[in-house]
């Protein structure tokens, strides 16, 4: 077991609140949280819906080990049909707000219709009911949860909500929660507000005690601890440097998108990385970095906890921004920093904290950001539009964006559209750096060939969380390729997206997969769960899920045209570092993945692939 | 010789193992809602803090007590719930001026840590060693020694 076998239906546009029972077949077939989420969605909902209009649904949903001692288990998705991509989208968060939810005794929340005003959902338990927003809307999500816990007078409230971003229709909208974790991507928070939905409140005391094997559960929980500690990534990178722990590596190696992937090295990584933020600052002698933290259950403490200098432009005399609150992690580093070529670490610092506190992407947002910087300096976009000069570099211009954008205001309402939007509209596409409108992450396929088709064919856009072989191309996890070259590409893609989607599935964060594989989840899930889940059985649920999202995309209208890149990285070499003189070689490796997939050739699941996997 | 839990925060990462450790050891279910244990975030300033009963030796909630329901436990020291005794009227989660003691709606019992009997679940779920269960006459040793180092152990000038 360890589902708690209770779900929730919430019919925003009559106001209704119904329990019933999680469908078992399809947890056993889907395991939970992203994959069994999207079952319920794609048997729900019309691939051709309209992603902000009523008929979409949208869906919050914890995994079989959220809520108990497996390392890291706190994770919860939502899915939903993304607004930016228009394909599906599951957007993953820690923090601690999942594990309350199945502390109250939910596996997963599916929201339909739209609430004819502003409302926030509470549960206290069994007990759930749509409660009144108009007093929140408007606010952001620093502002909302405290005042969700001092309305009910409950300080142990866990919120999931959305800022201003999500109300004002950015589409790379975020749901936050615990004030700075983030179901970051595909605009999962744009939906929510599209359905006037504010915020989730959640207070779970039921706990969770369904363990099918206790006593073998904890044996393998521990076992699977000690592979965390034990491992140099996440025993000791992960803790002390963070995500961040990349920046120089991925400079170094030429994987650094940088200016809007012009070049591909960026001279301002140092200032920006995660040695940076240890290092006291000239002005006040103390490091950006304040702390590491841990999301619920997480023996690996990646987060970054930090403090603006008091004295830096972006906060002067603003002492709401002076406390800790959460720092850089690598991508929104790269997005805010190198992607514009700005290395000042307290603006990127400042931009990041806006990103929380109301409530957007900062991979999107900063990727846009590059995108507007290259028009303005092929002079396309001007300083009377934009509020503000808006040269690569531009720290002031970059923090500006970050508050308009949060607000909806002036030309912040272009950049919450995107860049594929962006560029389109002002005659540029090409420039747009993004797959089926979702913006690239901090690697760059020239100089990490596999990532190239990672990229192409992630089901929710441009995403590094769909296939991350920059694993095995750059850091040797589980064993080193060539980063440089094509071959073999296509089944490490793959073996990378299947194995991924179960630990999305499975209520663990998928950082613990520097150290893990399939064979140290598989223990505790069968533990937890049902001994049926084999090594053999998870590969084939992970399989299942992709194929799953990939006919939602294709019945969303998605062809074999889309799983394609930029014309930049497909015909402009690197001009520095290792893969000086490379463009992604994506049409060597795209046919003999369709082939491993056992997809035709024009994207489709063929019928015996169907078979195969249930479909 | 007895042992005392030995917390040091600025290990804490936050993470709660501590707390579905001890409500495991003692419901057999994952729920900080019943840890004994609890894990404080300040977020203005990043800090993470467990607390919990430290066992004071003039202990005020057993003396509080008006059905004897709380005991020492010689082995440990540790003051013990007797759930068969306790009436739940609460008075020793006022008498005890650190909050430790706390009721529990769904037993209608005081609960409060007890050392797990000498091996306290939350010291051996902490990955950090920010809870540690040490000597109770040198739980100052860790902190001495790193302050020894810097007096006498580091190149002198």
């Amino acid at each position: 077991m360890a589902w708690t076998g209770k779900m929730l239906r919430v019919d925003l546009t009559g106001g209704s609140c119904t329990p019933g029972p999680l469908n078992m077949k399809w947890a056993r077939d889907y395991l939970g949280q992203r994959g069994l989420a999207t079952k319920y969605f794609t048997e729900e909902v019309d691939p051709k819906v309209d992603p902000l209009s009523p008929a979409n649904k949208i869906i919050w949903a914890t995994g079989p080990l959220t809520g108990t001692m497996a390392s890291t288990g706190g994770r919860y998705s939502v899915i939903t049909k993304g607004p930016l991509t228009g394909a599906i989208a599951c957007s993953n968060s820690g923090g601690y707000w999942g594990a309350e939810l199945k502390m109250a005794g939910w596996d997963m929340i599916i929201f339909e219709g739209k609430a004819p005003k502003p409302v926030y959902l509470y549960i206290e338990d069994d007990t759930a009911k749509l409660l009144d927003a108009d007093w929140l809307w408007g606010k952001s999500v620093w502002e909302t949860e405290p005042a969700i816990k001092a309305r009910h007078q409950d300080p142990q409230i866990r919120v999931s909500s959305i800022g201003r971003a999500g109300e004002t229709g950015c589409l790379y909208a975020a749901v936050i929660n615990d004030l700075h974790r983030a179901a970051g991507r595909s605009g999962v928070g744009t939906v929510m507000g599209s359905k006037n939905l504010k915020a989730i409140a959640v207070r779970g005391t039921k706990g969770v005690g369904n363990i099918r094997d206790p006593k073998a559960f904890m044996k393998a929980t521990a076992a699977a601890k000690k592979v965390l500690a034990d491992n140099a990534v996440t025993g000791q990178g992960l803790p002390k440097f963070g995500t961040q722990v990349l920046m120089n590596v991925i400079n170094e190696i030429g994987a650094m998108p940088t200016r809007n992937h012009r070049d591909v090295q960026f001279e301002g990584a140092k200032d920006i990385s995660a040695e940076a933020m240890h290092e006291p600052r000239k002005t006040d002698g103390k490091p950006n970095l304040v702390t590491n933290q841990a999301c619920f259950g997480c023996t690996i403490a990646c987060g970054r906890i930090s403090k603006i200098d008091e004295t830096h432009y972006t906060v002067q005399n603003r002492p709401q921004y002076w406390g800790a609150s959460g720092g850089l992690e690598y991508e929104a580093a790269w997005g805010l920093g190198c992607a514009n070529g700005v290395n000042d670490l307290e603006a990127l610092t400042y931009a990041n904290f806006i990103c929380n506190e109301d409530g957007f992407d900062p991979i999107s947002f900063g990727a846009t950001i590059g995108a507007v910087m290259e028009l303005y300096e092929m002079g396309v976009l001007k300083k009377e539009q934009l509020g503000i000069e808006a040269p690569f570099g531009s720290a002031k211009a970059l923090t500006y964006f970050a508050e308009i954008t949060a607000r909806g205001e002036g030309f912040g309402k272009e950049i919450g559209q995107g860049s594929r939007r962006l560029t389109a509209k002002y005659g540029h596409p090409d420039l747009s750096m993004s797959v089926k409108g979702q913006e690239f992450p901090a690697y760059d396929s020239r100089a990490i060939q596999g990532m190239g088709l990672a990229y192409a064919t992630s089901n929710r856009g441009a995403c590094h969380l769909r296939g991350y072989t920059v694993a095995s191309e750059v850091l040797g996890i589980p064993v080193k390729t060539d980063p440089l070259v094509t071959e073999g590409k296509a089944g490490l893609v793959k073996a990378f997206q299947d194995a991924t989607a179960v630990f999305d599935s499975a209520g663990i964060c998928l950082f613990t997969s520097f150290a893990w594989t399939l064979a140290d989840v598989q223990p505790q899930l069968a533990a937890a769960c049902t001994d049926e889940f084999t090594l053999e059985e998870l590969g084939l649920i992970g399989e299942r899920i992709w194929n799953m999202e990939r006919d939602f995309n294709n019945r969303a209208g998605f062809t074999h045209k889309d799983d394609t890149l930029p014309k930049r990285l497909l015909t402009e070499p690197a001009k520095t570092g290792p893969a000086q003189g490379l463009v992604n070689g994506l049409d060597k490796m795209l046919p003999e993945y369709y082939q491993l997939r056992g997809w035709d050739d024009k994207g489709q699941l063929k019928p015996e692939t169907r078979a195969r996997l249930g479909l | 010789m007895q042992k005392s839990l030995y917390i040091n925060a600025d290990k804490c990462t936050g993470c709660l193992q501590c707390e579905m450790a001890c409500s495991y050891e003692n419901y057999g279910i994952f729920n900080p809602a019943k840890s004994r244990i609890k894990v404080f975030d300040f977020e203005h300033t990043g800090k993470k803090v467990p607390y919990t009963c430290t066992q004071c030796d003039e202990a005020w909630c057993l003396h509080a007590c008006p059905v004897e329901a709380i005991k020492i436990d010689f082995a440990t020291g540790a003051k013990v719930v007797l759930d068969d005794i306790c009436v739940g009227c609460k008075v020793c989660t006022i008498a005890c001026p650190f909050g430790t003691v706390n009721y529990v709606q769904d037993t209608g019992k005081v609960q409060k840590c007890d050392l797990c009997g000498g091996d306290p679940a939350c010291a051996e779920a902490c990955p950090t060693g920010a809870i540690t269960y040490v000597d109770a006459d040198w739980t100052g040793l860790e902190r001495m020694k790193q302050w020894a180092d810097k007096v006498g152990n580091q190149p002198h000038a």
